[in-house]
């Protein structure tokens, strides 16, 4: 890993100064690529952008096995709409030319190595991607792709669980170099009821004892309130499912994202 | 014979068979896999654990399963003494009970009540549940809703069992997102829940602590062979691979033997409708390597990572991947993988019906179309085992159907024609 920061890795954290002078933690909606359709993704982007902090875009996966049935029917109809790992980042490449907020790819490893490592790095860079959350690829499973994505310029994202050791915790935080990833639950992605926080804040501190990167909380954040429970300990807020379930229901994004964005203040 | 369970050189400290294998899994389950590594470490040293699991392979699977000479069928092969494994006596009809039994007695070990599982054709899904039943755990079983169609009667056991059956409508609604399914119930529940995983995939240690448990098939066969043909290894065994734990199982103690002594392994993978016609599961002869279900391994997938739906005629066999170790031998030639179609496995399991009185598994039956192909290539001096890994109760209303259509459209030859009208009569 290089010691200095990648362009991606500069822009995150200077995402995340910026929230934290303004007293709030940064809101991280996230999205799938090409859903509803390919051609109403970038107006539903665009409606995230207006209010986002960093936007997290997810690649379409036959096989997403860290995803609830919410993100995982919106792959399926996205990819059924032609939406492929190419057409991802020629979306993204797309909304780089508007807008100027960190934009960062979330994918399974598998489209990575089906594209070929480095040609994956290289188109991400060309899209003008940020950064990488990988929900499948323990940090210690593959030592090149942190590189690869340093070498153009990408920062890594890896998460830790309310399961994870503290040994596990401080080997991940090491490895990330865009934000650290902390997941609220043990589970996968999905609103959920109930807004306590369990097992988060036991978990946040020791990763921030470690960490040298913002640390970001996901996993079950659906509105303003849960959002204002997590800001109150985390540096961001990642929102999936909430935005993914307003998009099939015709809900105006635009405006529960702007709420949610409030709830982030503290 | 008392029980012992092997150890082999591969996997690596990290899980890996050359490049193949490892832990490809959201963070939340890396604690548990390594719970579940050292829990395994130490009941394979155990004795206690091992004369439990020693007594139920005994007492309630009924092994050794016979080293049957299938004397008919090698006389219509014409070559080759073909022997038969005969996995399909153990109780519940398939090799998967020896894995599912040492799995929930793990279980039970580990203090685990609630036991997961995914299954494709059944057997590993009732393998599951009557494990759970004795030992007396909770078990929830994910089915694809395309397999739940396929294999009724599994279901129906499993129900009996005491087992709750989910059905899976995500996907292709088959046993790769079945597998999906029961990985997203272990990353929700993983504090008290163990999975029971039906082959030799998944994340490390599975894949090898699957084939360990397996290995009980190998072993028997060195003992067995020695007794009826002076020599523990015969020149080539044949075993049909969707995962490929029936295969491993008889393959990994022969494979780490030096190439002189070591007999051809090959495993026959489920080439559906033809590798060239898209519709097939035959992971090595035409897939490319990718990461699926935690780990990698040659895999049907697209150009840009997308999973492709698989097709076989057996819901065993219809599984996009292959085993890791597997993968590994077939990059180092310690076996070989050759394709089975449909039409061909359909061929072999009348066959062996008609010339032993054994209906086989329809997985089972790749094999046996292929070692009476190998049987005439090695001659009479040649000794081939197969391992028939299931029986074929499971399959008679799927053979049936699949008979039936034949007929309507004028497939079948007069022979066949007169058999299938006298048993759909
Ligand atoms: C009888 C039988 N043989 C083979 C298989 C394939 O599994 P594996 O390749 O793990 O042996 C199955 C799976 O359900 C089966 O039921």
């Amino acid at each position: 890993m290089t010691a200095t920061l990648t362009r991606g890795a500069e822009r995150i954290h200077a995402a995340f100064e910026r929230v934290k002078a303004e007293g709030r933690a940064a809101f991280m909606p996230f999205m799938t690529a090409g859903y509803p359709s390919a051609s109403a993704f970038p107006g539903v982007a665009d409606a995230l952008l207006a209010h986002a902090d960093l936007l997290e875009v997810g690649i379409p996966y036959s096989d997403p096995l860290g995803d609830g049935p919410t993100i995982q029917r919106a792959s399926e109809q996205a990819l059924a709409g032609g939406t492929s790992t190419r057409r991802t980042l020629a979306l993204v490449k797309e909304l780089r030319a508007r807008h100027d907020t960190p934009i960062v790819i979330m994918t399974y490893v598998n489209p990575i190595y089906a594209v070929g490592p480095r040609e994956f790095m290289r188109l991400s860079q060309d899209a003008g991607v940020d950064g990488l959350i990988l929900p499948d690829l323990p940090p210690d499973q593959d030592l090149e792709i942190a590189d690869l994505a340093a070498e153009h310029g990408l920062a890594v994202t890896f998460l830790i669980a309310p399961t994870s050791t503290p040994e596990r915790i401080k080997l991940v935080a090491d490895a990330c170099t865009g934000f650290l990833y902390a997941v609220s639950v043990t589970g996968v992605t999905g609103a959920r009821e109930g807004t306590a926080l369990g097992e988060v804040p036991a978990m946040l501190a020791l990763a921030r004892e470690y960490a040298r990167v913002p640390v970001a909380v996901g996993f079950g954040v659906k509105d303003a309130q849960t959002a204002h429970q997590v800001a109150g300990v985390a540096d961001g807020v990642v929102v999936g499912s909430a935005f993914v379930n307003a998009v099939r229901e015709g809900q105006d994004v635009g405006a529960l994202a702007a709420s949610i964005a409030e709830g982030c203040r503290r | 014979m008392s029980l012992t369970l092997p150890s082999y050189p591969q996997p690596d400290g990290r899980g890996r068979y050359g490049r193949f294998g490892g832990r490809y899994v959201p963070e939340t389950l890396i604690p548990a896999l390594d719970e579940l590594e050292a829990a395994y470490r130490a009941a394979k040293a155990d004795p206690a654990f091992l004369g439990e699991l020693d007594r139920l392979f005994r007492e309630f699977v009924g092994r050794p399963s016979p080293l049957y000479l299938a004397q008919r069928l090698t006389d219509h092969a014409g070559g080759a003494r073909i022997y038969l494994k005969r996995e399909d006596f153990n109780y519940t009809g398939a090799h998967k009970i020896n894995n599912c039994l040492a799995q929930a007695l793990l279980a039970v070990r580990m203090g685990k009540r609630r036991v997961i599982a995914e299954t494709g054709a059944g057997q590993h899904g009732v393998a599951s549940a009557t494990a759970a039943a004795l030992l007396g755990l909770d078990c929830v079983v994910y089915m694809g809703a395309e397999d739940i169609r396929r294999q009724a009667l599994n279901v129906f056991r499993m129900r009996l069992l005491g087992a709750e059956v989910r059905e899976v409508t995500s996907g292709t609604s088959t046993l790769k997102d079945a597998t999906n399914e029961a990985i997203r119930d272990w990353v929700t529940n993983v504090r008290e829940t163990f999975y029971i995983l039906g082959s030799v995939v998944g994340p490390h240690p599975y894949p090898a602590m699957v084939r360990d448990f397996q290995a009980v098939i190998g072993e028997e066969v060195k003992v067995q062979l020695q007794a009826v043909e002076g020599r523990s290894a015969p020149d080539a065994i044949v075993a049909c691979v969707g995962g490929g734990s029936n295969a491993i199982g008889i393959f990994a103690p022969y494979a780490y033997l030096p190439a002189e002594e070591r007999p051809r392994l090959i495993g026959t993978e489920a080439a559906g409708e033809g590798v060239e016609s898209g519709r097939h599961a035959a992971s090595m002869a035409g897939g490319r390597i990718g990461v699926l279900h935690g780990s990698m391994m040659y895999l049907l997938n697209d150009d840009e990572g997308q999973i492709v739906p698989p097709h076989s005629i057996s819901a065993g066999l219809d599984y996009p991947g292959i085993g890791p170790e597997h993968c590994h031998y077939a990059e180092t030639g310690v076996a070989e993988y050759v394709p089975v179609t449909d039409a061909q496995a359909l061929e072999a399991l009348q066959l062996l019906t008609r010339l032993e009185g054994i209906i086989p598994a329809l997985e089972s039956a790749h094999a046996i179309y292929h070692a009476v192909r190998l049987a005439q290539e090695l001659g009479p001096d040649g000794v081939i085992v197969v391992n028939l890994s299931g029986r074929g109760d499971k399959d008679v209303a799927e053979v049936m159907r699949l008979l039936e259509m034949e007929r309507d459209q004028g497939l079948l030859d007069k022979e066949v024609e007169q058999v299938t009208r006298e048993v759909l009569a």
